[in-house]
């Protein structure tokens, strides 16, 4: 099982993040209401934000280190990306979407697992429509499933479903709740909702102004 | 339906060719210049930014005169491309290509800049964690999102190229079959007592081609445009 090391610090403006905390399998969840820094950390997971002082691992593979001045580009990291907002390319087709990560990384075409993740997620019935054309649950069901397509080691999902109505939310957990029991890859799920998360974690990381404020399993949530 | 001469279908061809071949060379230039300016703070960024948009200010004459000097026969840029690379500008159509490039690459640069100015970073952010490295980020997301700018640029290019007089006179004459565009060739006629019966049928072509580029970049901007909106 992969095991995630953060140890991160950061000031933006009055703010100071410092936060350090382990994750392996399951579904880590980074709680605490807005502000705390959750997305922030998970940015820095990705590489799309730098933090001016520690380090962030995955195994024994280095992806920052602030000492050594290693900082691996985010499309070397091999994380996969579930944003609140789904982030879908407008110019492309659903297909696209979902293909475009094996397309970026070089891997060849696996009809079997793109079906697979179809099938998973289903989204098969979807694949000739443009994003627009999406509700936002499809939406991040495509996002869920382009980021799987690039064979990640890690995925993080960032609130991927503050932006849906209570019913839609309904329709999106039990997809993500056969993925972390199907696909057995560790998961790091930011949210502020202690009832989406009970449904989904299997580890918590507690987030308060910038600051882990405590680390165990679900009992945290309540 | 436009009875013209064959010295008259000549200069309509001439103006067609150099101003497509103008458009094409100017537009690889022009989304470089674009990218810089929309998103890379650097050293003199002002001044390229100044040199750019320097010929939609100047007189064109002094475009031309500029032109004249440097990429003339005996010019120091002109002479280096004459000697090493065979590329003659002075009295030939490339000439005319190139003053009508330059004098339509302000025009190019502006809607292509606004373009990538306007794209979701956040797109290119997701498109990074899906492994896509800068130029293949370039080439499958950003340039694809900033097209209707793109293409706004290189009609907007095409269109000042196509109309280009005064540099392009100064830079490289009026000779019938070489560098006399529609614009020269009017005013050839002009020149002419009575020439202006004859003239009337180039301004026809000229505000007909005019317009044809309007339409043609509002259906490729509409269209492009439509396959974003919403998301």
């Amino acid at each position: 099982m992969s095991v995630l090391a953060v140890d991160v610090e950061k000031r933006l403006g009055e703010f100071t993040l410092a936060a350090r905390f382990t994750a392996s399998g399951g579904v880590t969840a980074l709680f605490g209401p807005s502000g705390a820094g959750k997305t922030t950390i998970a940015n820095m997971i990705a590489g799309l934000v730098a933090p001016e002082r520690g380090s962030i691992a995955i195994d024994k593979s280095m992806l920052f280190d602030a000492a050594t001045g290693i900082d691996v580009p985010p499309h070397r990291r091999r994380i996969g990306y579930v944003f609140q907002e789904g982030r879908l390319f407008p110019h492309l087709s659903v297909r696209k979407n979902l293909d475009y990560g094996r397309r970026m990384n070089g891997h060849a075409y696996d009809a079997k697992e793109f079906a697979r993740i179809a099938q998973l997620l289903d989204v098969g019935h979807l694949l000739d429509r443009r994003p627009r054309a999406l509700s936002g649950g499809e939406r991040q069901r495509i996002a869920v499933g382009r980021a799987l397509l690039t064979r990640p080691r890690l995925l993080l999902l960032d609130e991927p479903l503050a932006s849906l109505d209570s019913a839609r939310k309904d329709e999106i957990l039990p997809y993500l709740v056969r993925l972390r029991d199907e696909a057995r890859l560790p998961m790091v799920y930011v949210s502020h909702d202690a009832g989406e998360l009970r449904q989904i974690a299997t580890n918590v990381v507690r987030l308060d102004g910038g600051r882990v404020a405590a680390t165990g399993g679900i009992e945290l949530l309540d | 339906m436009f009875d013209l001469s064959p010295a008259e279908w000549t200069a309509v061809e001439l103006s067609l060719r150099v101003s497509i071949v103008a458009t094409l060379v100017a537009l690889p230039f022009g989304i470089t210049i674009g990218w810089l300016l929309a998103r890379k703070d650097f050293w003199g960024k002002i001044i390229v930014d100044g040199i750019v948009y320097l010929p939609l200010v100047l007189p064109p004459v002094v475009t031309g005169y500029l032109l004249l000097i440097s990429f003339g026969r005996r010019g120091p840029i002109g002479a280096f491309l004459a000697d090493y690379l065979g590329i003659v500008f002075s009295f030939r159509w490339t000439g005319a290509a190139l003053s009508c490039g330059i004098m339509g690459f302000p025009l190019m640069v502006r809607p292509i800049r606004l373009a990538f100015e306007a794209i979701d970073r956040r797109l290119e952010d997701a498109a990074a964690t899906l492994g896509a490295g800068d130029f293949r980020l370039f080439l499958t997301i950003t340039l694809p999102l900033a097209l209707p700018g793109v293409i706004a640029g290189a009609v907007m290019c095409f269109a000042r190229a196509l109309g280009e007089f005064g540099a392009t006179i100064t830079f490289v004459s009026n000779i019938p079959g070489e560098t006399q565009t529609i614009s020269a060739a009017i005013y050839t006629l002009l020149q002419v007592p009575g020439g202006e019966a004859l003239a009337g049928r180039l301004v026809l072509v000229a505000v007909a081609l005019a317009l044809a580029a309007l339409i043609v970049s509002e259906w490729f901007a509409r269209r492009a445009g439509m396959r974003f909106q919403g998301e």
